[in-house]
């Protein structure tokens, strides 16, 4: 079995402080979907900013889908992400001041690969949004600060996995959503994600959360470095 | 990315708005003096293509070429016409044109010559003068109006009209027991001309008579005076007269001789050397407010580079959102560029757009009040050069805001700042 993410002997530390994160090894198998449970503090977002490219880290490597990432030069991670990896926020996801369509279209302005992958790009994100119980045009006309919560989580969604990436990342993605919408949430998360062959990264503070997923893994096990909250 | 930009800014219509007016007022501004300045430039050295010399009492070469060419200001003394008369006999002279200024008719200049102006007189690229409508002047009573007369006050040939003895504000007595029969009207010049109101010599002595004094006479309101004025009365003076040469060569040994006039102190100008004169003059004014229209376009400028920094701490999400979609930092960059060079074409646009407006709405006034006739042309070269600094230096001014998203883009990754 391939290895969508490893990370291995991992230290980082942010300039002049001691390492948020120490990280001797850790693995997520293609198509698996581990639930990354992290109390605030924990150097949870350090751990997305280095999984994501936007920082490297002091020792250690971090390999997505089997290639060296974290050795890439700034701008070679950022087309890596671009091309590989999808991205769930909190909550705010969209720009509003594009529509739906346009929103869920973002990734393939920046990646020729998920263009390529998606196809004819409106109509796949268009199956994607009907998925996602989005399907009705006259939602695709109306700005999308006037979707509710859970609608612009799923809107997020639909664009995370446009072009088929193979590494979804979710921030407390139903961290806005109450109990009941929460859980449809990620069942619908993880059904699409194993439909268009993601492997899932989903990261919360809430362990509730953890019961749908192949393995759950607790930062605070994985880190052998105590982070000041305040850099986590 | 300039799909993106356009739309982002869109969602902050007011801030755009108010970036791309801030531009177009400063761009306004400084085309608008440019225009200004070489439109009046052409247009007066336009007036005084054709002739050659202008000959009036002595007194200063620029004074000497307003008042007896633009009608500003008036002569401080006439020439006599046995002056003239001598004068006009030498034989290196191809024609004279007489004038005589003082008049007036509901604003518009009265001007008194011969035929002679409207065989040889000369404006633009040598073009002569031609009518619209009727021909010159034959009787004692009629008059030659210029086109924008006639348009401004609705005058056909055949309408009779009464002219204003002095012009200006104080101009109140009429010449009421005379009027003048309009005979022609010409073909508009685009030079001082268009606003004259043209009677011969004689027309003018007869409607002077018994006026010495400055007001109408008793005999002079009686009419009966008008009656003795022959079609080829002498008036005893002229203001000045224009001089065309047979050959250019002449050109300093002419106003060497007339200068030279023994029976009276005459001046006679090269009128394109008298205009230098006047921009000279001018210069200092001209470089002062082209240096003001710079600043306004630099104040401009920062106006909208603030509105742009103060609007990047919001958008910290926006370009958060960008980067975990896969834009890069330059990805970044090229959106707050594109920005940036957006808002400032949109204001060049704009700008200009007001200026054409402006200039269209403004022109009869330009015309009347200080005698400028602007065309309303397509930009000059100077004007693009000068807008192209404009966008240059806006794009310039954009840098800093892309150049600060970037960093922060670099900074803050994927981290919301909400």
């Amino acid at each position: 079995m391939s290895a969508a993410l490893e990370l291995e002997e991992l230290v980082f530390a942010w300039p002049g402080h001691a390492p948020v994160l120490d990280i001797a090894r850790f693995r997520l198998e293609a198509g698996e979907r581990v639930f990354l449970h992290g109390a605030s503090g924990s150097g949870k977002s350090t751990l997305l900013a280095l999984l994501t490219g936007i920082a490297s880290p002091q020792a250690g490597s971090i390999r997505l889908l089997e290639r060296p990432f974290s050795t890439l030069a700034a701008s070679a991670r950022d087309q890596f992400r671009a091309d590989h990896i999808g991205y769930v926020f909190q909550q705010f996801n969209l720009l509003p001041y594009l529509d739906l369509l346009d929103n869920v279209l973002l990734p393939c302005r920046f990646s020729a690969r998920r263009r390529q992958q998606a196809g004819d790009v409106r109509r796949t994100a268009q199956a994607l949004l009907a998925e996602l119980d989005l399907a009705d045009p006259a939602l695709h006309r109306r700005p999308v600060n006037t979707l509710s919560v859970g609608q612009q989580q799923r809107v997020a969604l639909a664009r995370a996995l446009i072009g088929a990436p193979e590494l979804l990342i979710a921030d407390e993605p139903t961290s806005a959503l109450d109990g009941e919408r929460r859980q449809a949430f990620i069942d619908l998360l993880l059904r699409l994600a194993a439909r268009h062959g993601s492997s899932v990264v989903f990261v919360s503070h809430d362990a509730t959360l953890a019961a749908h997923f192949d393995r759950t893994v607790a930062l605070a096990d994985l880190n052998a470095a105590r982070p000041e909250a305040d850099h986590a | 990315m300039l799909e993106l930009a356009l739309k982002s800014l869109a969602n902050r219509k007011l801030t755009a708005a108010l970036a791309i007016l801030t531009v177009a007022l400063s761009v306004l501004l400084l085309i608008g003096v440019e225009r200004l300045r070489s439109e009046a430039r052409a247009s007066f050295a336009n007036t005084v293509a054709g002739t050659d010399l202008i000959v009036g009492a002595r007194t200063g070469s620029v004074q000497l070429l307003l008042y007896s060419v633009f009608r500003v200001g008036n002569a401080s003394n006439n020439i006599g016409w046995d002056s003239y008369q001598a004068l006009r006999q030498d034989p290196r002279i191809a024609w004279t044109i007489p004038v005589s200024l003082g008049d007036s008719h509901r604003g518009f200049a009265v001007l008194g010559t011969t035929g002679d102006y409207f065989r040889h007189l000369r404006y633009g690229d040598a073009q002569p003068l031609t009518f619209a409508a009727g021909k010159p002047f034959s009787g004692v009573h009629d008059a030659v109006l210029g086109a924008e007369v006639a348009r401004r006050l609705g005058y056909q040939p055949g309408d009779r009209l009464v002219l204003t003895h002095g012009s200006g504000e104080g101009a109140l007595s009429e010449h009421e027991d005379q009027p003048f029969t309009v005979s022609g009207i010409l073909a508009s010049t685009g030079t001082p001309v268009d606003d004259t109101v043209h009677v011969s010599l004689a027309g003018l002595e007869a409607i002077h008579a018994g006026w010495e004094s400055g007001s109408a006479s008793l005999l002079a309101q009686s009419g009966l005076l008008a009656e003795g004025v022959s079609a080829d009365a002498q008036p005893e003076s002229i203001t000045a007269f224009y001089v065309g040469l047979k050959s250019r060569s002449q050109l300093f040994a002419v106003q060497r001789t007339i200068s030279d006039y023994a029976d009276e102190p005459l001046l006679a100008i090269l009128p394109g050397v008298a205009l230098s004169e006047l921009w000279a003059l001018l210069r200092v004014a001209e470089q002062a407010l082209l240096v003001v229209g710079g600043l306004v376009v630099v104040v401009g400028l920062f106006g909208m580079l603030a509105a742009l920094l103060t609007g990047l701490n919001e958008r910290r999400r926006e370009m958060a959102i960008l980067r975990a979609t896969g834009a890069r930092p330059r990805h970044i960059f090229t959106l707050l560029m594109g920005e940036t060079v957006a808002l400032v074409s949109a204001g060049i646009l704009l700008g200009m757009g007001l200026l054409y407006l402006l200039l269209f709405a403004c022109r009869p006034v330009l015309r009347t009040v200080y005698g400028l006739h602007i065309g309303i042309a397509a930009p000059s070269a100077t004007e693009w050069l000068l807008l192209a600094l404009v966008l240059a230096a806006g794009a310039l001014s954009g840098l800093i805001p892309a150049w600060r998203a970037y960093r922060s883009a670099l900074a803050d990754g994927l981290t919301l700042r909400v």
